[in-house]
């Protein structure tokens, strides 16, 4: 089976119900997208398939047909994407876990909605758990990289 | 074994000897107690100064901060600390969790296990305090918990800084034929001013190594920080944000298995009967093996990868014996009732005459309540999970955990090694909140990875294990009676609450040999020991004997009784037509810091003034491990739904050393507690939790979130922490102001039961 992640080819032989999730993080040893929940209540497993954000741990390996994108895929050239920029100007993690999922739901929501309202964030962002309780922080680093993608 | 479960008897009666011992605390320098764990890490031409500073000869200057990182910003205060005294820069050095050494015991955890409020410094409560001190240094725990970290490290990560500093002056003075008083140090480089000669530390520390500390080491003036006291950037930060794998569940080595376990959901009860021959069969499992430990009772599964491991262990069929508790909620909460009514109460404060003050009371002078809150679980982000390797008579532990020196031991004799063959590696954690301080996870680790010929072993758990095979909070319930004077204040107030012990919960999982006596004053940890003064003021805790397992959850017992005393103390005020700020104001006035934080979350939240229709406040106040904490908040009426719009919070810790670190935990604790508030609960049907994952056991999220505000004062005279306190008055307070907004007095945990959020 073929499976293209962050713009590399890989060759991977397993189970076509295999999640997403599991032959990233078992098979490739790509670590970004984390194990929260399983069921596609947390976030946490964050990945885009062709753009769009999915949870990785409920799409099935033998579903994934396009490009999948991790965190890692984020910074392709080594600089900091934008929205993990301002992350680290609002200083928002603290344990981390949920961070990545955090990030790549955000990225997904400004690419669609450049400059979202206070609803739209909170819709956006609802299916991505903080048990840290960093949501007052998110919510500023979205808007901080809302208003740079404005001044830009 | 042995010797340490006679220490451990001796030192948990507070041993007497151990008092008059006097063990110097804190001067790890100068007596050098344990052996500097750093001595044998080292790298090529690097030299260790003392188990918190290592430097090479290309000046890579490492800190240790010996404290679990699981969110709190703890690895960079830590640092923090070191850095100021060291005179290098944050972004100059490499942080490292280092190894599981008695060097690095958290003192202070056993400190504020004493019984006695934080605000009595009479000369027996700080002979406690120093006793248990001693005790925790002779038992070597290194811990990460009771909001302890930053106060332990305070005086001993800055006089590591500054003994290391003195060296290096030491020895470049000898190099250039100077005194070391004239020399300079910054940014780590040591100048001449009299020459211009420059050396960096790097180039002076294996002389520096070798010489002695000065006898007295002054450390520096608050005035003259430079790091300290202003907010830094958090050195994990980066990797957090990139996806970095830091976490226990992101350990990779070569040749490694993947496995995960399930274990009896009937808490306690053996295993009857396992069927794994279809499971054994399924492709990539290694094997199925049962485990059988003091702590629960089941089986793992180890393949070539989670997920095989997932689906094969749902094909294990396993008949489950039952556990030794009422098997549902109906009883459960019959045995905690039963206990409150009949069991022995131990007072945590018994101030007065509360019978007396009772006898003659005219009923309509009286206020009765009964509370009750259910069992929570911790619901950490990364479930849990620990990595294994036991190879030729060493075991290797990568674990995302509070309690390295536990597992070390606990680990090593449960494979049958020696302790000093066993090395434990602490990752980052995703998230802790008192779940990684038991170690349970480690210990099964350990045992799949002797199945495993050399190979090393990850196992992770599943959600639905995760919340499953928890160790609760504790449920708990209190039956409240007050008696008011004339003019509305209380002049007696009788609380009696029961609740499952946790260190009777916890020390037989690992030392059963051990049995924990006296009082468990968690049951009465934030309503026995509140800064108040009423005449007759009675708090009785009682051990609820529900066998359940409990644990630490953040904030503790604190965490229900903050929610008991300041909901009881807002049904006084309603009672005596009091305004409930004003009230505490008045029976706080003996306690100066509490009156601070009270009239600075009233002008933050412009408390008194009217709202628009529908909307209302909320007020509690509780102090817990050592901070000063009062919290109002703000809920609105949306078309019969109630959203949390906001809240404010003033906090006294005495001391902070990061303002913006400090924040970000109070704020965190406000949302877990919040969060507890509004829909957590575990309940039990069967003989088994009911809940499994986030589906049913649904922590706060984003659109739920309010606005939150925290003001900072450091006017407290002892330093306290900053992990827990946020959490107990949050739920007070949001109780307190659905009342004000709906005239309803929820007694019950999670609010969600009798009204609806949105
Ligand atoms: S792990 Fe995929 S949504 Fe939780
Ligand atoms: S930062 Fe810990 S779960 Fe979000």
């Amino acid at each position: 089976m073929k499976l293209n992640v962050n713009g590399r080819d890989h060759d991977i032989e397993v189970e076509p119900e295999m999640p997403l999730l599991w032959v990233l993080r078992d098979k490739l040893s790509i670590l970004g997208p984390k194990f929260g929940c399983g069921i596609a209540q947390c976030g946490a497993c964050t990945v885009f398939l062709d753009g769009e954000p999915v949870r990785s741990c409920s799409v099935t390996v033998g579903e994934v047909s396009g490009a999948v994108t991790t965190i890692e895929g984020l910074m392709p050239d080594g600089r900091m994407h934008p929205v993990q920029q301002a992350w680290i100007d609002e200083q928002v993690a603290q344990c981390g876990y949920c961070q990545a999922g955090q990030i790549m739901t955000a990225v997904a929501l400004l690419e669609a909605i450049p400059n979202p309202s206070d609803e739209e964030i909170d819709n956006a962002m609802s299916g991505n758990l903080c048990r840290c309780g960093t949501y007052p922080r998110i919510r500023a680093a979205i808007k901080r990289a809302a208003s740079a993608n404005a001044g830009a | 074994m042995g010797t340490l479960g006679k220490i451990a008897r001796r030192t948990f009666l507070i041993g007497t000897g151990l008092v008059a011992g006097g063990l110097a605390v804190g001067y790890y320098y100068y007596r050098r107690p344990y052996p500097n764990p750093l001595e044998g890490e080292l790298t090529d031409g690097e030299v260790t100064f003392n188990p918190y500073v290592k430097i090479a000869p290309d000046n890579s200057i490492t800190l240790v901060a010996p404290r679990a990182e699981m969110g709190q910003g703890v690895s960079t205060t830590l640092a923090a600390l070191v850095a100021e005294e060291l005179d290098v820069r944050l972004d100059q050095v490499t942080v490292e969790h280092g190894p599981a050494g008695h060097a690095y015991a958290n003192t202070t955890m056993l400190e504020e296990g004493v019984p006695f409020p934080h605000f009595d410094e009479s000369t027996i409560a700080e002979l406690m305090r120093s006793g248990m001190a001693v005790a925790g240094k002779f038992l070597g725990l290194q811990g990460t918990g009771g909001s302890t970290s930053i106060v332990d490290g305070y005086y001993r990560m800055r006089q590591a800084g500054a003994a290391a500093r003195e060296v290096l002056k030491l020895a470049a003075a000898k190099r250039l034929g100077v005194e070391p008083g004239t020399l300079w140090t910054s940014d780590g480089v040591i100048t001449d001013p009299a020459s211009g000669k420059i050396l960096t530390y790097g180039e002076v520390a294996a002389e520096a190594a070798a010489l002695a500390p000065p006898s007295e080491i002054r450390l520096r003036d608050k005035a003259d920080w430079k790091i300290l006291g202003k907010p830094q950037k958090r050195i994990d930060m980066r990797a957090k944000v990139t996806g970095a794998p830091i976490f226990g569940i992101d350990v990779r080595l070569p040749e490694m298995l993947f496995a995960t376990l399930r274990m009896n959901p009937y808490r306690g009860g053996p295993i009857v009967g396992l069927d794994a021959g279809a499971a054994e069969k399924m492709r990539g499992v290694v094997k199925v093996i049962r485990l059988e430990t003091g702590i629960a009772n089941g089986f793992a599964v180890i393949a070539d990868n989670t997920w095989r491991a997932f689906q094969a262990a749902d094909a294990v069929q396993a008949e489950w014996g039952k556990g030794a508790y009422p098997p549902d909620d109906a009883g459960i909460f019959d045995a905690f009732d039963q206990a409150l009514r009949s069991g022995d109460a131990s007072y945590g404060r018994d101030d007065g005459n509360v019978e007396t003050a009772f006898a003659d009371a005219p009923r309509e002078r009286i206020v009765e309540a009964e509370y009750r809150v259910p069992y929570l679980a911790h619901a950490t982000m990364e479930p849990m999970n620990a990595t294994a390797q036991l190879k030729d008579g060493r075991l290797d532990i990568w674990a995302p955990n509070q309690m390295p020196t536990l597992i070390r031991q606990l680990a090593a004799k449960a494979v049958g090694i020696e302790t000093e063959n066993c090395f434990v590696h602490t990752t980052y954690l995703g998230g802790g909140f008192g779940r990684r301080s038991d170690v349970d996870y480690a210990i099964y680790a350990a045992l799949v990875a002797k199945e495993t010929e050399g190979r090393p072993v990850q196992v992770t758990w599943t959600r639905e294990e995760d919340t499953q095979q928890d160790m609760y909070r504790p449920a708990a319930v209190g039956r409240f009676r007050a008696r008011l004077g004339e003019d509305g204040l209380p002049v007696a107030i009788d609380m009696r609450i029961a609740a499952p012990s946790i260190i009777a919960s916890i020390l037989p999982r690992y030392f059963p040999s051990l049995s924990p006596i006296g009082p468990d004053k968690s049951i009465t940890d934030g309503s026995a020991n509140q800064p108040y003064t009423i005449a007759n003021y009675r708090v009785g805790g009682v051990k609820a004997p529900v066998a359940i397992p409990v644990g630490f959850w953040r904030s503790v017992g604190n965490s229900f009784n903050g929610f008991f005393h300041e909901g009881f103390l807002d049904e006084i005020a309603v009672a005596g037509k009091l305004d409930p700020l004003d009230m505490r104001r008045k029976l706080m006035a003996a306690y100066p810091t509490a009156i601070n934080v009270v009239d600075k979350v009233a002008a933050m939240s412009r408390w008194g003034e009217t709202l628009p229709a529908g909307k209302a406040k909320g007020f509690a106040f509780t102090l817990s491990f050592g901070t000063w904490v009062a919290q109002v908040v703000q809920v609105a009426d949306v078309g019969g739904r109630i959203r949390i719009e906001k809240v404010w919070c003033a906090a006294d810790p005495g001391q902070v050393m990061d303002p913006a670190i400090f924040e970000a935990q109070m704020m965190s604790g406000i949302v877990y507690g919040l969060s507890s508030a509004i829909g957590e609960e575990i309940t039990f049907a069967d003989g088994a939790a009911q809940q499994s994952n986030f589906h049913d056991y649904g922590p706060m999220r984003m659109f739920q979130c309010p606005q939150i505000e925290v003001g900072l004062l450091e006017t407290a005279h002892r330093m306290g922490g900053a992990g827990e306190p946020g959490t107990p008055p949050a739920i007070a307070a949001l109780a307190n102001a659905v009342h004000a907004l709906t005239g309803k007095r929820i007694r019950s945990m999670p609010l969600s039961k009798e009204v609806e959020f949105v």
